[in-house]
């Protein structure tokens, strides 16, 4: 009882809006937007807002106008699901969420759950961001659609190009606790196991997912262990201090990420001074040199100042008005069944396809390292003068890995 | 492995001296006024974002005098026109004033600065490393960090035991009636106490927050293992928060750089114990967040006044 009115006194300021929300299709935005995940929520919370203008230039989707609601979940998968709830009282039917596989888990269940007690009300779950494969695979659901490619699949295409490098002979693996980092470690050590197994891994950290403030004594370590690389999935501040830390003690090695080009990172890799040893695997990138893609980098970068990180975001946003149109509704069941093995044009160009199957997409990956920029790459990131270049890219078809989800169909 | 050792050792120190700077504020405040001021922390966070403020507009050297300054005059007036008042109402009273008013500094920070981390840089003129062991560079700001540390130590420890004011501070401590009696105002020198130990955290903050980050939670990440240092050290004795941040400084960097577990000690337990195959196989490095806490209860366990503290809690 007190956890309903709690909800209902959490709603009001939401319920002021109903009245004159029929004509707008709420998209409800659930990422950190303080503590330490808010540089990264934030960027995504102005990614999306630019999206919906983009769309709602355009006419909106149907004729609706798409609003962005933010939702601030702290990085906690509890207050996630307090925000998701006080987001559907107010009439959200669609929820986005990216930072963080332990509130993605959280949310998907909890959507799922909730769409099993209220038909006819059913609420999708798009996820731009969370990777933990598991997502898609042991616990799948069919309300739960992901536009990153999981941590499997990006594991798989850094594997690929360690695999063809002999100068790495001992790496390093540092990720943060929690399902993400945990499947990260795993996966590299069984992928290098099968593809190099010359390769020593010389350590296997995990750290406190956005708590540590100071990773020097992790950096002592790193350098202590005789490593040449480094493979890490950390993210937010937990790369960028890790950077910091690694550019003040002077340790010069390669570094295999997820996530370098988060809020941060650039100006940390700039400060460590290592020139295309930074490598990160991506759905795409600045300086690709795809007209479209180039357009909308420079319309993004004049307004909010920041560039794309998340072209997966786009991705999503798009597919999700053509879903709509092609279901002729913006009823979420409608549009979930448009998506399901949905094939589309993506934001960097090439094929990209949204599995029926586990309601994973599919799409162009691409290698990149940090550095000085020639005349091909006429981006830099956050004023540093460097940019990112093209090392190696992978078709859609070749990032395809089994899944093990046996969906619950409605 | 000796520069593991070496390295560890300076940035355990480091971390301990900064922990230093913040509990003995804290730790003063308590044994003078009986306030455990919950809101401490939160000075800290004050100062760092004051320094960011004032490094803006005026550099960051002048920024470490005047913020510590800014910082302690709201300490001091936080003393004369809040706690004060609350303090007839008993020790609860206060607690739970303190308590809200971590949360009311963290909410107008949030509302100035924003949530996300701000900008805070390293001053360029510290910018540099100060020497390589082992090729291992040690950034000059971090002894910068070291050496004010150890300064303010040093002159608060001379200032307590060799000074006149020291005399009096001490003697309020114990004897405020007999102090009053012999003409000191007693409630100045508490507003005063009270201003001086959160420009203390603050200096914590001003000189902290470009190396580690400054934004509106890194008064909560901080807040909980000062109280371990304080109650470690034996509430109200300086000298045992100076050894008892050292001993948590180095227990955690320490920690961090130790991959031993059960599992490489006793050998790893067969398929079919899940559970506590978990518990088997957490390397020291996975709990040292928690060692703290754990040194925490082990010293309330067996040695409930501290370390170095004189009377029984």
């Amino acid at each position: 009882m007190r956890k309903m009115m709690m909800t209902a006194i959490l709603a009001i300021p939401l319920f002021a809006g109903t009245a004159m929300a029929q004509d707008t299709l709420k998209i409800g935005y659930i990422d950190p937007l303080s503590g330490g995940g808010a540089s990264v929520g934030e960027v995504g919370l102005k990614t999306f807002q630019f999206l919906a203008d983009e769309v709602n230039a355009k006419g909106g989707i149907l004729g609706k106008k798409v609003e962005i609601v933010p939702l601030d979940n702290k990085t906690n998968p509890q207050e996630s699901l307090i925000q998701a709830q006080k987001a559907i009282d107010a009439g959200v039917r669609y929820l986005t969420q990216g930072n963080g596989s332990s509130v993605a888990a959280a949310l998907s269940d909890f959507v799922t759950k909730y769409n099993e007690r209220n038909p006819g009300k059913e609420v999708l779950y798009f996820n731009y961001a969370a990777v933990d494969p598991i997502l898609t695979n042991d616990k799948c659901s069919y309300w739960h659609f992901r536009w990153d490619a999981n941590s499997d699949i990006k594991m798989a295409a850094l594997t690929n190009y360690i695999k063809d490098t002999p100068t790495v002979k001992k790496i390093y693996l540092i990720n943060q606790d929690y399902s993400f980092g945990e499947s990260v470690r795993t996966q590299a050590k069984a992928m290098l196991a099968a593809k190099r197994p010359d390769i020593e891994i010389v350590g296997n950290e995990l750290h406190p997912l956005l708590k540590v403030t100071d990773f020097a004594p992790y950096v002592a370590k790193i350098k202590a262990s005789g490593a040449d690389s480094v493979i890490t999935g950390n993210w937010g501040q937990d790369f960028a201090l890790l950077l910091k830390a690694a550019a003040d003690a002077g340790l010069k090695v390669n570094w295999f990420t997820y996530y370098a080009g988060g809020t941060g990172g650039p100006t940390a890799v700039k400060q460590a001074n290592l020139n295309h040893q930074v490598f990160q695997i991506a759905e795409g990138l600045p300086n690709l040199g795809h007209a479209p893609a180039d357009a909308f980098e420079k319309a993004l970068r004049a307004k909010y100042d920041f560039s794309l990180f998340y072209p997966r975001a786009v991705n999503e946003m798009r597919m999700l008005a053509v879903a709509a149109e092609k279901a002729k509704s913006i009823d979420p069941v409608k549009v979930a069944a448009a998506l399901e093995g949905m094939e589309f044009e993506v934001y960097d160009g090439g094929k990209g396809f949204m599995r029926k199957d586990d309601h994973q997409f599919f799409q162009p990956m691409y290698i990149s390292s940090f550095g000085e920029r020639s005349d091909k790459e006429p981006f830099d990131e956050e004023k540093t003068g460097w940019g990112w270049k093209l090392v190696a890219k992978l078709d859609a078809d070749k990032t395809v890995l089994p899944t093990t989800c046996k969906m619950d169909r409605p | 492995m000796l520069e593991l050792i070496v390295i560890s050792t300076l940035n355990g120190v480091l971390f301990g001296m900064l922990l230093f700077l913040m509990a003995s504020g804290l730790t003063v405040i308590f044994s003078m006024l009986g306030v455990l001021n919950f809101a401490h922390a939160s000075f800290y966070m004050i100062g760092a974002f004051f320094g960011f403020q004032l490094s803006r507009w005026f550099g960051f050297w002048p920024a470490l005098v005047i913020a510590p300054v800014l910082a302690g005059a709201l300490g001091a007036a936080v003393e004369r026109y809040g706690l004060r008042n609350v303090h007839k109402n008993g020790h609860v009273a206060e607690l739970l004033f303190t308590f809200g008013l971590a949360f009311a500094i963290e909410e107008i920070v949030q509302m100035i600065w924003g949530k996300s981390p701000v900008d805070y840089r390293v001053p360029a003129s510290l910018d540099f490393p100060a020497f390589t062991i082992f090729s291992t560079n040690y950034p000059a700001y971090k002894m910068f960090m070291l050496l004010v540390s150890i300064a303010i130590f040093a002159a608060l420890l001379v200032g307590l035991k060799k000074t006149r004011i020291g005399m009096i501070v001490q003697a309020a401590l114990t004897h405020p009636h007999m102090v009053g009696h012999l003409g000191h105002n007693v409630g100045r020198i508490f507003m005063l106490v009270f201003g001086f130990g959160t420009a203390l955290a603050a200096v914590a903050g001003v000189i902290a927050g470009p190396a580690l980050v400054t934004q509106s939670n890194m008064a909560g990440l901080l807040g909980p293992i000062l109280f371990v240092v304080v109650v470690v050290g034996g509430l109200g004795s300086l000298p045992g928060a100076f050894i008892a941040s050292l001993l948590i400084g180095l227990l955690q960097t320490f920690a961090v750089s130790m991959n031993g577990s059960l599992a490489s000690v006793f050998g790893p337990l067969g398929p079919g114990h899940t559970l506590l195959a978990d518990i088997w196989n957490v390397t020291v490095a996975q709990i040292a967040p928690i060692l703290p806490y754990v040194l925490l209860v082990l010293i309330l366990t067996f040695r409930p006044m501290g370390l170095l503290g004189t009377r029984e809690t």
